[in-house]
């Protein structure tokens, strides 16, 4: 299947422009025609290429970020889901949402002020945050407008790959040292409720984030799968919250304050916020609740013939462990329960897999998580009649793809 | 030397890094003067916490927009390349979630008027970020606010007055209540 669905892949990726850079394809050709002029008839009767300083992808892979809303500041772009095999997101590929574009910090001048309300307020290096005590951690990353284009009724765009509804999701695993640690260190006063971040950016982003998840998982991190944050991930060093909505994650954080109420930052108030149909608006909602997406097949592929397939996608809850996964394949009427790769880990992209046996006609894909709260994934009109139709952020609800007799797979638009 | 038993090189080995473990604090990092703190503490909160001297008026603060943020925001906090700022919705509706026609300005959604003063001062002008100074900051501040009908337009904004202001969309403000389990909020 894979085969049959990259290509296809490939060859939109080709006629949308987004050309492979390693290849150099030439005009009209696409990213895999420019690669297989240079491989040669038998690869056993010829010597390959020697190592190098720093790998590249193979010339017939190109994975691509994509902007999310066009435009030329590209402030968001998003995972290619679709592309990815497992769990881990290549850093590289990482989704990015920032409010002034990416700061360029020299690491050895960095520095993290921690102080308000603790007995000894302290600016740690970059040198001293990775002196203390560390730990690493696999955990997804998501913002909280991610999958809006799966939830909104109005001009309902049908033809969007998983990246395009849900590429504003990434998991790696972060290293940093657990801001429990720096906030002992500096001797935080037990009277602080909640705490400032701030970044170093042009927006000097703020959120406030309540005292009790720095003593339950927080990080500062400063790597990311293995090596150093990207810079558009907060190099040199960030906050981390595992299953916190991404904004609340401070990138390139300089300081934090402790006090004993919320700041109430632009960004807590009149953006990250949740109107509801009763007419208040939600605030500090920053666990990101069960989700999940199948990523194969899912629009652009084509199915190439009735028979057997695989069901492959991601799930993921900010609660916890995904318990289960169920996928349908007639919008919801019967589900069956879909493996789970391990590991299942809290807090973190799960991959999931069900084999399906297509039989040529029309069909309706659905996946379901459930967390260990209990939580269940809900349907759109679950969702809808909870949130009103015009709500922001944490969307949810179930993406049901429709496939179509000819193989073609595309978001099943309306109320599903 | 006699050799040690298994059973004794693991309670030697605990012992050792239990004497050595961690108290802290460690002593990594050092004490932050009063001055650096105050240069890079600039959040304002809604109780005047942070807020510094200065004071501005809705006359001081429309020169000063003119010149650093109609080019974004529009003549009038109409509204540009840059989000909307003024203008309210048809009897204070904060019906949001069903009605994809509303208007989200400072007026009409903004629970606390220090915010406003926070991320300006913090963040704008875009192209300029983080260059005004506290009294072109209270004046602009004054200028949305009174735009909006917020406040009289004679007002003067400064670390007193300005958190005893009350935003219209200040009560429609509510915690998350989700928590997990079974039920879809």
């Amino acid at each position: 299947m894979a085969r049959s669905l990259s290509r296809r892949r490939a060859l939109i990726a080709g006629a949308a422009g987004l050309v492979g850079a390693i290849a150099h394809p030439l005009a009209g050709q696409t990213a895999d025609q420019a690669a297989r002029a240079r491989v040669p008839a038998d690869p056993t009767k010829t010597q390959g290429a020697g190592g190098t300083d720093v790998g590249s992808r193979s010339p017939f892979e190109t994975p691509k970020r994509i902007s999310q809303g066009g435009g030329p500041r590209r402030n968001a772009t998003q995972t290619p889901l679709q592309d990815l095999t497992g769990i881990i997101t290549p850093a590289d590929l990482h989704y990015e949402r920032h409010h002034a574009g990416v700061p360029a910090i020299d690491p050895a001048q960095y520095t993290l002020l921690i102080h308000g309300m603790v007995e000894r307020p302290t600016v740690f290096t970059l040198a001293d945050l990775k002196r203390f005590p560390g730990k690493s951690i696999i955990r997804f990353l998501e913002c909280s407008g991610n999958g809006g284009r799966a939830y909104r009724r109005e001009a309902q765009d049908i033809e969007v790959s998983p990246q395009q509804i849900d590429g504003l999701t990434s998991t790696s695993e972060w290293t940093g040292v657990p801001l429990a640690t720096l906030f002992r260190e500096v001797g935080a006063s037990p009277k602080a409720t909640w705490f400032l971040a701030e970044a170093m950016d042009a927006a000097v982003m703020t959120r406030s984030v309540p005292m009790e998840k720095a003593f339950d998982d927080a990080l500062i991190a400063y790597g990311q799968n293995g090596e150093a944050l990207r810079p558009e991930q907060g190099y040199p060093a960030r906050l981390f919250l595992p299953g916190f909505e991404g904004s609340s994650n401070v990138k390139w954080i300089r300081r934090i304050e402790l006090a004993d109420r919320p700041f109430m930052t632009r960004e807590e108030t009149s953006k990250y916020t949740d109107p509801l149909p009763d007419g208040t608006a939600r605030m500090f909602s920053f666990v990101m609740d069960a989700k999940s997406i199948i990523t194969e097949p899912a629009f652009p592929d084509k199915l190439t013939g009735p028979g057997w397939w695989e069901i492959r996608g991601l799930a993921w809850s900010g609660r916890g462990r995904i318990t289960r996964v169920d996928v349908s394949g007639d919008g919801g009427k019967t589900w069956q329960r879909a493996t789970l790769d391990d590991p299942v880990l809290p807090k973190c992209h799960t991959r999931f897999r069900l084999p399906w046996k297509w039989t040529g006609g029309e069909a309706m894909l659905m996946s379901r998580a459930t967390d260990e709260t209990g939580y269940v994934q809900p349907t759109t009109a679950a969702l809808l009649a909870a949130r009103g139709p015009f709500t922001s952020y944490h969307f949810n609800n179930i993406r049901p793809w429709k496939v179509s007799a000819d193989g073609s797979v595309r978001l099943a638009g309306g109320s599903v | 030397m006699r050799l040690l038993r298994p059973a004794a090189v693991v309670w030697l080995f605990t012992t050792v890094l239990a004497a050595q473990a961690p108290t802290t604090p460690l002593g990594i990092g050092r004490r932050a003067t009063p001055d650096e703190i105050r240069a890079i503490d600039i959040d304002a909160a809604p109780d005047g916490h942070g807020l510094p001297e200065g004071k501005g008026t809705a006359a001081s603060g429309s020169t000063i927009y003119a010149a650093k943020c109609a080019g974004c925001h529009g003549a009038k906090g109409e509204g540009g390349s840059a989000e909307r700022l003024v203008g309210l919705n048809a009897g204070g509706s904060f019906a949001y979630a069903i009605d994809g026609k509303l208007i989200r300005t400072v007026g009409s959604y903004w629970p606390y008027a220090t915010t406003l003063y926070d991320y300006t001062y913090r963040a704008m002008p875009f192209t300029q970020p983080g260059t005004l100074t506290p009294d072109e900051t209270y004046s602009l501040v004054a200028y949305v606010l009174s735009l909006n009908g917020v406040i009289p337009e004679g007002a003067v904004m400064d670390k007193a007055t300005l958190p005893k202001v009350t935003m219209p969309a200040h009560d429609h403000f509510v915690p998350d209540n989700r928590k997990g389990g079974p039920a879809v909020k």
